[in-house]
């Protein structure tokens, strides 16, 4: 929060570059859905965040335990780990509005709120 | 007990997830999962529907959850049947930390894979809708779940929790219908909590419409200041089921449903007799006491002494060794042992042996059902031969008639199960000995009155026997009284002129004793003086006997005589004409006799 906070202050984008961004996606299988999730994502990060963030990918119905820690109950599901604080977004995230407003993506350009 | 088999229902799909069609037992009828929850198996005729899912429902603090746990850990525990606890509302810790106080150990339950406990927390603030999506995660976390421990059981408590969490209710009931379907498919019995809906629906988000195989009813209402909690089994497809009301006890065993149904007419009966403490009274049962196993009720008017008979047959059990359960309704443990003692009673002795058990308690401290949960209790912890409860009659401060009647009647009839001998003690009028406010003289087997009688400035105390079923008894009205060296009953009352007490009696004893002895007397006299009569009587038979026999003799001899003088006559006659004789024959010759007798 502290180093988002300078950010603001500086209004200077390099400093939110030095964020590294750990998303992770959980999926169930090949749906439809999943895919047009993962598309999605890529697309946005792409945009947003280019070259500082990883994408995890999990199917939970290869690993279901790893369900009970992020307490996943839609699918998809995109959990940001990094940065904090822990953000939730469901949906297929075709919504790219909420998207970012739901991940605090911020577009390079604009100051933060 | 059926296995389960995975029940080929109708999967997903809008309203093809029914609980109802399908593949039902029809013939065999509707196969029940115990829920081991005391009392509800009764209810419901065997338990809940066995792979289906049943709706429990009610106001917050009813018990749901508790219910909802309670059938689990009985499932794990006593039906080797493992569950999985879908917890949406408390954290794994917090339902450990509530359910503790029951004594379940959820901790050791989850280590030995018998209950598998999923928190899954769906908070709104947490979560941004962005698409399409469904609730798939929920799906394999469920089937994780199950799969660790090869649950057969499984509990969503509550599920009204997604609907505030999850903002949109299409997809969200579009995929309950889903995870129903998904439950039946895979054989487990369920178990679904809800919030109580308030206007028209049961529950607040009409789960019902889901899920109605069964659905179950918990209230918690406060009559007059006493909170009782209740049950009600709304509806139960397929099954016959008690439709009433059944109020139920939170403890610290957990829930205890107490059904009336359970009241069935079927005990064993014991031929044994137990003393009634008092060795004159058992003289008025046929010299042997009452029934083991019966229920006696003591009635009678304030003063007469009926928690001391009480007390005195408390006595005889703890003499005998066994134990014996006292409940008292008025008064406290110390000021019986010392009302007791008065009257020659050492209960304080039992008591510190460990035979004599006091429990005390107003009525009015719980509702009814309370105290008969902790009659329950105390009966299984103490296992008690004789239950003495002291007195009945107060307990209607506790409730209405009607309630009593019934919880009055529920305690009796579990008593006679247990083969417990019964004594209650019971207030009544001056003008109705003979019945109790309670009306519970069909639940009696044995009935004693205590009866004060009045006459002429004395108050005497009588006892009898008013029925004693199954035994020969006294009908006769016997005085009593309480004195230091303890219950005396005396000889009942043999004399003509009607029964008699106190002073009256023994004025009426000595009265009658004298008039005994006079009657007595009088007839020795009269004895007497007959024998004397008799005597002169026969004096006088004799005298006139001898009479007779003398002049019989004078007769005899009078005749003895006559004839002898007429013989003599007769001789004379004969010499007469002999010596006349002689003058014819010799013609001159005169005078010469001779001696020759004239030849006839």
């Amino acid at each position: 929060m502290t180093a988002k906070g300078k950010a603001r202050d500086k209004a200077s984008a390099p400093k939110e570059k030095e964020e590294f961004w750990h998303l992770r996606l959980y999926v169930a299988g090949q749906t439809p859905k999943c895919a047009t999730a993962f598309a999605n994502l890529q697309r946005m990060c792409e945009e947003h965040l280019a070259g500082r963030y990883s994408i995890e990918v999990i199917d939970l119905l290869k690993n279901p335990q790893l369900a009970k820690g992020d307490q996943i109950v839609a699918i998809p599901t995109l959990v940001r780990h990094l940065p904090p604080p822990l953000k939730k977004i469901i949906g297929d995230l075709s919504n790219t509005e909420r998207v970012i407003v739901g991940l605090d993506l911020r577009p390079r350009s604009q100051d933060a709120l | 007990m059926t296995g389960t088999r995975p029940r080929k229902g109708r999967k997903s799909g809008v309203g093809g997830g029914r609980a109802g069609g399908g593949a039902r037992g029809g013939s065999n009828g509707l196969a029940k999962c115990p829920s081991g929850i005391s009392g509800l198996d009764q209810i419901t005729s065997g338990g809940l529907p066995r792979g289906r899912p049943t709706l429990l429902c009610g106001g917050a603090g009813c018990g749901k959850t508790l219910m909802a746990m309670q059938f689990l850990v009985r499932g794990a525990l006593e039906y080797d049947e493992p569950g999985v606890f879908v917890a949406f509302e408390e954290t794994a810790g917090d339902l450990a930390a509530n359910v503790a106080s029951l004594g379940v150990d959820l901790a050791d339950l989850e280590r030995r894979k018998r209950i598998a406990i999923d928190h899954v927390r769906v908070q709104r603030h947490e979560i941004e809708e962005t698409g399409e999506y469904d609730l798939e995660g929920l799906f394999v976390r469920l089937a994780w779940a199950v799969e660790s421990v090869g649950a057969k059981r499984i509990v969503l408590d509550t599920i009204e929790t997604l609907f505030s969490g999850l903002p949109s209710t299409g997809i969200l009931r579009a995929e309950l219908i889903r995870l129903f379907g998904w439950i039946k498919e895979q054989g487990l019995t369920a178990v679904i909590t809800a919030e109580q809906g308030g206007g028209k629906t049961l529950t607040r988000h009409g789960i019902e419409e889901y899920v109605s195989d069964c659905v179950i009813q918990l209230d918690h209402r406060v009559d007059e200041q006493v909170s009782t909690r209740r049950l009600r089994v709304i509806k139960y497809r397929g099954s016959i089921h008690g439709t009433n009301e059944y109020p139920f006890l939170i403890d610290d065993k957990g829930i205890s449903v107490l059904p009336v149904t359970s009241v069935g007419l079927e005990h064993k009966v014991s031929n044994q007799r137990v003393s009634t403490g008092v060795a004159a009274m058992d003289e008025m049962f046929g010299g042997k006491g009452y029934y083991r196993g019966s229920t006696v009720v003591v009635a009678g008017t304030p003063g007469t002494g009926k928690s001391s008979l009480a007390s005195y047959f408390a006595d005889a059990t703890c003499r005998r060794g066994e134990q014996c359960l006292y409940f008292a309704f008025e008064e406290s443990p110390a000021q019986i042992i010392r009302n007791m003692a008065s009257v020659g009673l050492d209960l304080d002795a039992h008591v510190r042996k460990g035979l004599l058990h006091l429990h005390a308690a107003r009525p009015t401290i719980h509702g009814l059902e309370t105290h008969l949960v902790v009659a329950h209790q105390l009966t299984e912890r103490i296992a008690p031969s004789v239950v003495v409860l002291d007195p009945v009659s107060n307990l209607l401060n506790a409730g209405e008639h009607r309630q009593v009647h019934t919880m009055l009647l529920r305690l009796l009839d579990y008593f006679k199960g247990k083969g417990v001998t019964t004594l209650m003690t019971t207030l009544t009028n001056q003008n109705q000995t003979e019945h109790t406010d309670v009306s519970i003289s069909s639940l009696i087997d044995t009935w004693i009155v205590l009866k004060d009688i009045q006459s002429s400035s004395e108050r005497n105390r009588g006892m009898y026997i008013l029925k004693s079923r199954g035994m020969n008894h006294s009908n006769q009205v016997r005085e009593y009284r309480l004195t230091d060296h303890g219950f005396e009953l005396l000889e009942p009352y043999t004399g003509v002129g009607g029964a008699v007490t106190g002073s009256a009696r023994v004025v009426q004893e000595a009265r009658e004793l004298a008039e005994e002895s006079a009657r007595r007397g009088e007839s020795r006299r009269r004895q007497a003086q007959m024998a004397a009569e008799r005597g002169a009587v026969e004096a006088q038979i004799a005298a006139l006997q001898a009479r007779l026999h003398a002049q019989q003799e004078e007769v005899v001899s009078a005749a003895a005589h006559e004839e002898a003088r007429q013989q003599q006559v007769a001789m004379g006659q004969q010499s007469v004409s002999r010596s006349r004789q002689a003058e014819p024959e010799g013609s001159g010759r005169g005078g010469s006799r001779r001696r020759k007798g004239v030849r006839k």
